[in-house]
């Protein structure tokens, strides 16, 4: 990877968390309301495996802590902020909020607040690749907690036996919403969950880019030549609660000490200072550009953009031009019987 | 025109949208190389082949949702559950996503699914294969909800839901899968919404939906040999309700019986009866009669069974009552 693509990845991931600090800010002031789920320190894993595959061809679905993924996905950073704010210019029309991030125009189909719903709705997105005989495959990012539904185990059972083009990507933040890992989850190292169903699998660090990337690179090969599913562990932390009202009493100050030093962001800045890509005072200036293109841009046009009419509260539940030929008005006296 | 069963209607409408486009997919338990536990895609398997003729594990709740992800990426998926109790795995997959993500994406992401089961009391299947539930499909906002009474709209409505944009839920009958009748031989389509006056008459108007229409038109013979000109309407769908035929029959004949063989507690009959007093409430002459399963789950003994379920002289009774002749 050259020099200009590092330094753009750097950015890339400072502009995440601080795109998070800044929606939680305007959580604080009542401007984003609902749940509001970070993914500040889980960053390397989104970044990384995104910029292994070919966003805006391949499909990309996550669960409710979705802003990330729909950001590298290629969403609009201003329309994913409108969205947090209930927008009309949001990515979901100022319908689905923080949890409900969509973007099909770059096949970001959508974050989804039911824990282990993408299983399957992945596995379809795939099949449909399958069946059209693209290069395209579908990514599946998903936390830890979600492996304990049965849509983990059915949808892992289909995607093998029909070989779907489908990389799970498990994002093992070790905590499902409050409850630790081995206190929930009899098999405790994810990846091995998966050979059950015949699914090739690894685990890897997850806060450390560079590591993410490799073995992203591997597995979505996997997965585009024809072989049917991977998945892919990453051990991760979230430095944040679970959402907005989450103290994290559950988790220990030491541990989230240890796991804070091993900060994605730091861990790469350190690195490309080392092999002398950039300097302390360039990753400075990054932070302010970035901060000051979230402020003077993102955030403006979210405050800016109108919210949706309540006139239109109706639009959207079903098709809003259906084709008379399929649902009517049905001539009476036509038939008996 | 032929006459043929509901079964290969549904069969006729399956090998039609197959053949007119190749996004269209069967999935379901034991449809394809066991040709359905309903015959309705027999043969479908040697035509179409592996991939999309699915059969499926027995996992409704993700086959379901591979369905719902494949539809949301272009494919026409017609997804079978071998009975609607089973359909209670899938309600997450069906409700919280199917009829949920076109609205919460803003319009910007739809899913085009069929899901076809049959839902009913069919021959002492016992409690766990005998609900009926379409009242939890048809109060669900962002799903279309269809009840087909015979092979036409067996075939033709199936055909409208596979072109449809939207969710359709069909629930069919396991009692019906035999039920013969006329479908044109020329490809035709049956509308998703719109109730049909199935049997016009002038006395009173007995509302029915999928085998509970077939009640009302058992009664509508017996009362006619009565001197009664009973008028008979099939809701056809269940989401969104045809509220103008509705009052149109009711403003006609002023008194009504609603026949449902689900139990009636928050039932369809619930909510036509609603939907009268919301239309024209004072066309009534006399209250309303629902007529409805028993408040219990259903019974394995036939005796039971049949004392559980309404049939056609429970109808007959309730049109005598409002019309005042008991």
């Amino acid at each position: 990877m050259n020099a200009s693509d590092q330094k753009r990845l750097l950015r890339e991931m400072i502009f995440y968390r601080r795109f998070e600090e800044r929606s939680f800010e305007a959580y604080m002031e009542r401007k984003i309301g609902g749940f509001l789920h970070l993914y500040s320190g889980q960053e390397a894993i989104a970044t990384g495996v995104l910029e292994r595959a070919h966003c805006g061809s391949d499909y990309v679905i996550t669960g409710y802590r979705d802003h990330v993924h729909a950001l590298k996905a290629g969403a609009p950073a201003r329309e994913v902020m409108a969205e947090l704010y209930g927008k009309e210019t949001g990515s979901s029309r100022g319908r689905g909020g923080s949890m409900h991030i969509f973007d099909p125009t770059v096949n970001f189909m959508g974050g989804y607040a039911l824990v282990g719903q993408p299983f399957p709705l992945a596995a379809g997105l795939a099949l449909a690749c399958k069946h059209k005989g693209t290069d395209q495959i579908a990514i599946c990012f998903l936390g830890d907690g979600a492996n304990n539904q049965g849509t983990f185990h059915e949808t892992m059972n289909m995607a093998s036996v029909w070989k779907l083009p489908v990389l799970f990507v498990c994002e093992n933040n070790l905590y499902a919403i409050g409850t630790r890992i081995d206190r929930s989850t009899a098999v405790t190292d994810q990846y091995k969950r998966v050979a059950a169903y015949n699914i090739p699998s690894s685990q890897h660090d997850g806060q450390d880019i560079d590591i993410v990337m490799a073995a992203a690179t591997d597995a979505i090969a996997h997965v585009r030549s024809g072989k049917g599913p991977y998945f892919i562990e990453f051990l991760t932390y979230r430095q944040r609660g679970h959402s907005m009202s989450d103290s994290n009493a559950y988790r220990s100050k030491e541990e989230e000490r240890l796991w804070m030093e091993r900060d994605p962001l730091k861990i790469y800045g350190d690195r490309l200072k080392k092999a002398k890509v950039l300097t302390e005072k360039d990753i400075a200036a990054m932070e302010k550009s970035v901060l000051e293109e979230i402020e003077n841009d993102i955030v403006r046009f979210a405050e800016e953009s109108p919210d949706p009419r309540v006139e239109d509260l109706n639009k959207y539940c079903l098709d809003d031009q259906p084709d008379p030929r399929w649902i009517g008005p049905l001539a009476q006296g036509e038939h008996h019987g | 025109m032929a006459e043929i069963a509901y079964w290969e209607a549904i069969r006729r409408a399956h090998d039609e949208e197959l053949a007119h486009d190749r996004m269209v997919i069967a999935m379901g338990e034991d449809i394809g190389v066991a040709g359905g536990t309903y015959k309705a895609t027999s043969g479908l398997y040697q035509k179409y082949g592996a991939d999309r003729i699915i059969d499926t594990p027995i996992s409704e709740n993700s086959y379901t949702g591979i369905g719902i992800g494949a539809s949301m990426a272009g494919m026409r998926p017609i997804i079978e559950i071998m009975s609607i109790n089973f359909a209670l795995l899938a309600l997450d997959t069906l409700i919280n996503a199917a009829a949920k993500i076109r609205y919460m994406s803003g319009g910007r992401a739809s899913c085009p699914i069929v899901m076809r089961t049959p839902g009913g009391t069919a021959h002492q299947l016992a409690a766990q294969h005998s609900a009926r539930l379409a009242r939890m499909f048809m109060s669900t906002p962002g799903l279309r909800v269809v009840t087909p009474r015979g092979p036409l709209d067996a075939y033709g409505m199936l055909k409208s839901a596979v072109r449809c944009n939207d969710p359709v839920i069909i629930i069919e009958h396991e009692s019906m899968y035999n039920m013969r009748g006329e479908v044109p031989d020329e490809e035709t389509f049956r509308p998703l919404e719109g109730a049909e006056i199935v049997r016009a008459g002038t006395d009173v108007t007995l509302i029915g939906y999928n085998y509970s229409v077939h009640l009302c038109l058992a009664a509508a013979d017996k009362l006619a040999a009565m001197g009664v000109a009973a008028e008979v309407l099939d809701l056809r769908a269940l989401r969104p309700i045809d509220r103008d035929t509705i009052r149109r029959s009711v403003e006609k004949t002023h008194k009504v019986v609603i026949a449902e063989e689900d139990e009636a507690t928050v039932g369809v009959g619930a909510e036509i009866i609603s939907v009268i007093i919301e239309e024209c409430f004072f066309a009534l002459d006399a209250q309303p009669v629902r007529v409805h399963a028993a408040d219990v789950p259903v019974p394995y003994n036939r005796q039971m069974e049949k004392a559980a379920i309404p049939n056609a002289d429970d109808v007959l009774a309730a049109a005598l009552k409002v019309l005042g002749r008991v």
